[in-house]
């Protein structure tokens, strides 16, 4: 567990709350964001350039709905690869286009061996598994082992909130 | 598949980042795509309405604020649905997915701090008689700057 709370203060994280669940679509939007939080907008304006700055927020725009949109399968490729190569292979695959996710999460051993998490989107399987074909090559020998885990449902999404 | 025009695609692969941090950043974007500033605001809530777009606002980055994880079961198929709605009643629970794996639910837990989060696995835990496996973040090694549609 990765607690980060100090990377942003009480009223950075009203910001986000207001914010990351979609700004008013009005002419003035940071306007009426800090209005509804009695602040200057230009404080709002500054505040959320550095948290885009400092990575805690990772982008301000649209957000497609990638189901609607057709890009339905969704692999969650993982991979085992040794501790000590984690990190050039994560910046290997993370640097990837079509990699929407790339994370180190430890080891569960007996059961779960993967240390690299990377989230490849497509049309259909057989694109996600050209996609993880391409990641393949790229490690080489670096890893010893991968699966592809495929979404079949969404049993909850709710946009990533801050609780209080 | 849903479907977007063209312009609308493109527009989309646009402004998934750098929404102009500025007193009226849809006359900004209307300047650069030489429309007016009512018809980008337009497009953004026609696309909204057709729920192609979530929404327009910020992406936070997992963990950096609060405390979370990502974390698996291995349910037996014929208590799926059970144990899927325990996991998905949690409050700290935002994303909950079936996955086709021994592993085959999976969930991002988001708490306001590491007791909290570890209350919540351990109440899954406890009330499902099933073992949770933990796996946080240890590093990103990607800047979602949202990839083409």
């Amino acid at each position: 567990m990765t607690t980060r709370s100090s990377h942003t203060d009480d009223i950075d994280r009203r910001i986000i709350g207001a914010t990351q669940g979609g700004l008013p679509l009005v002419r003035e939007p940071y306007r009426a964001v800090a209005k509804d939080l009695g602040l200057d907008p230009e404080v709002v304006m500054a505040r959320l350039q550095r948290m885009l700055e400092r990575g805690v927020i990772r982008r301000i725009g649209v957000v497609p709905n990638h189901y609607a949109l057709g890009v339905t399968a969704n692999g969650m490729s993982v991979w085992d690869i040794p501790d000590d190569q984690v990190r050039s292979a994560g910046e290997l695959v993370g640097a990837l286009d079509f990699v929407s996710h790339c994370y180190h999460r430890p080891r569960r051993l007996p059961d779960w061996p993967y240390t690299l998490f990377a989230m490849v989107h497509g049309r259909d399987r057989e694109e996600v598994e050209r996609k993880v074909a391409e990641i393949a090559g790229l490690l080489g020998d670096k890893q010893s082992g991968h699966e592809v885990l495929y979404s079949t449902r969404i049993l909850k999404k709710t946009g990533l909130r801050i609780a209080a | 598949m849903g479907s977007v025009t063209s312009s609308e695609r493109e527009f989309i692969n646009a402004w998934q980042r750098d929404f102009p941090l500025e007193r009226r950043p849809f006359r900004r974007i209307a300047s650069m795509v030489e429309e007016t500033e009512t018809e980008v605001m337009a497009t953004v809530r026609d696309l909204i309405r057709r729920d192609v777009v979530s929404r327009l606002g910020a992406v936070v980055a997992p963990n950096t604020a609060g405390a979370s994880t990502l974390a698996a079961m291995a349910v037996p198929p014929a208590r799926l649905e059970e144990v899927a709605e325990i996991v998905s009643a949690e409050p700290a629970v935002n994303h909950n997915y079936e996955r086709e794996h021994a592993f085959n639910l999976w969930f991002v837990v988001t708490a306001s701090d590491a007791e909290e989060l570890r209350a919540t696995l351990d109440r899954i835990a406890r009330t499902t008689g099933l073992p949770v496996i933990d796996l946080p973040l240890e590093q990103s090694y990607h800047i979602d700057l949202g990839f083409p549609i």
